[in-house]
């Protein structure tokens, strides 16, 4: 085992928190560990010098509504996101992707935050979120000690398979998305071999509005564990976009949402039947939106 | 070698006081360091549930947790529900159904169905299927298990 960790901290505020990661050498964040723990031990990720459990940060556990925003701090747990009023009534998309995220004492430990700065291609909030238009906040120290932070859309936050925009002096503070309209009609679909504690072989999150007239707006298409970072796919919401949905519609664009995937072959799927999972679920997803 | 923290936290009910590695594992510190081997280690990656513990009332598995995050929390372990009222109905319940063969997966077993039957008394067969779906069990086919969980429910509600 290679653990070389000198120091382990666990500060009570933000800015001691964000102290410790502005020092030179930095510092490994954790969360509910559920991923650094595996990742730590197999060698895959390597210990900072210091330790930073941000757990204790006062605050970063909220669940709010201000504005027409949902907003969820990094701590908020998978169990939080499935069970919080606030989150099932105006973020139902989310809610149900947290539900079928890996087991019940997984969901209890692991936080929203560490989902995101994982950022694997499979991760299971990310294109709920990015179907959603959810953007993230990043708080970090400037040279004079002055708390600064930024706001990003989440699409676009992600540059590879556990890589982001976050710089290493930086903490995902927390999530803010628009409440969800009562005219959107929003759907999830995960691919495992079996429903529990499996990693999306694929996953798909549909969100639109359909006023009169059956006709859709603002329609997101988001795709996980097809491309080294998930995606949105652009060209088949476009092809949506302003429409009523046809049988030949429903047919284009699921060949549309395949086209735009460029899954690889791995140990979970190959390549080609991940393209046939989007294919045949986006249809079944846009059907069942048009039936209801 | 990574350093040591000391950290004071509450383990069934006493407080505690440990020096840990700051990279060990809550299930390493609980059976290595302080004995309590009712907790098991099964795959220690998260995927088979034996390790199941509650920290301030939820059910985690410890293999994934790192023991200095114990710190100022409430820990639960098997041999912290020996006296619980809703602990024993489920015990007795896993006897009476047969839910018992090797007994690997047992103690993980009884700690998440305490932790259902704490926020639903009465689960029905699919919510007692979900909440031991991070349970690995290779013994009893999880139908004795699930029946155990559902009679249970009724008996612990039925007392309140
Ligand atoms: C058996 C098993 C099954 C799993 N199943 C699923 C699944 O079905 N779906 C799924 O999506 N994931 C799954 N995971 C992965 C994991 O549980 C999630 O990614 C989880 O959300 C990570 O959160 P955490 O709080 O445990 O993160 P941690 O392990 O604490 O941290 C993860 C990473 O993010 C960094 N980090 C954490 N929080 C912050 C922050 N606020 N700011 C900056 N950096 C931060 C950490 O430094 C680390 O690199 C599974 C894991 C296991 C072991
Ligand atoms: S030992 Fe922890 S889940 Fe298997
Ligand atoms: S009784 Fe043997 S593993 Fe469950």
């Amino acid at each position: 085992m290679n653990h070389a960790v000198e120091r382990y901290l666990a500060p009570t505020s933000l800015t001691q928190a964000l102290a410790v990661l502005a020092e030179s050498g930095g510092a490994t964040v954790l969360a509910g560990g559920t991923d650094l723990m595996p990742q730590s031990r197999a060698g895959r990720v390597k210990f900072a010098r210091t330790l930073l459990n941000i757990r204790r940060v006062p605050g970063m556990d909220m669940v709010e509504v201000a504005d027409g925003k949902l907003l969820l701090g990094a701590l908020v747990t998978i169990s939080t996101l499935v069970d919080h009023p606030l989150v099932r009534d105006h973020a139902p998309l989310l809610s149900q992707a947290a539900d079928h995220f890996a087991s019940d004492q997984i969901r209890n430990a692991a936080t929203l935050g560490g989902n995101l700065c994982n950022a694997s291609p499979a991760g299971d909030t990310l294109t709920p979120l990015m179907a959603l238009d959810a953007e993230i906040e990043l708080v970090g120290l400037d040279g004079t000690g002055v708390l600064q932070s930024r706001w990003l859309p989440l699409d676009g936050f992600f540059t590879g398979p556990g890589r982001t925009q976050r710089k290493p002096n930086e903490l995902l503070r927390g999530v803010r998305l628009p409440v969800a309209p009562d005219d959107q009609k929003v759907a999830f679909y995960k691919a495992g071999v079996r429903p529990a504690l499996d990693i999306s072989t694929i996953s798909i999150a549909f969100a639109a509005r359909r006023r009169d007239r059956a006709i859709l707006h603002d329609v997101r298409l988001a795709l996980g564990a097809v491309a080294p970072t998930p995606i949105r796919a652009r060209r088949t919401e476009a092809l949506l976009e302003g429409k009523a949905l046809t049988a030949e519609l429903v047919r284009v664009a699921a060949a549309s949402a395949a086209s735009e995937a460029t899954p690889i072959d791995d140990v979970r799927a190959s390549g080609w039947y991940r393209k046939e999972l989007v294919l045949n679920m986006t249809q079944r997803i846009l059907e069942d939106v048009g039936n209801n | 070698m990574s350093a040591t923290t000391e950290i004071v936290f509450m383990l069934n009910g006493a407080e505690r006081r440990v020096g840990v590695p700051s990279t060990m594992s809550t299930l390493e510190m609980l059976r290595d360091m302080l004995g309590f081997t009712g907790t098991k280690y099964g795959c220690g990656e998260g995927e088979c549930g034996a390790c199941t513990i509650l920290v301030d009332g939820a059910s985690v598995n410890s293999c994934l947790m790192f023991a200095v995050d114990c710190a100022g929390r409430q820990v639960t372990t098997i041999e912290g529900l020996a006296n619980d009222p809703c602990a024993r109905v489920v015990q007795d319940s896993f006897v009476k159904h047969g839910a018992v063969q090797c007994g690997f997966c047992t103690p993980g077993m009884v700690v998440q169905s305490v932790h259902l039957l704490a926020t639903h008394p009465h689960p029905d067969e699919l919510s007692a299927q979900r909440a031991i779906e991070g349970n690995i069990c290779r013994c009893t086919g999880y139908k004795k298990i699930v029946d155990a969980i559902v009679d249970a429910g009724c008996a612990v509600g039925d007392r309140s």
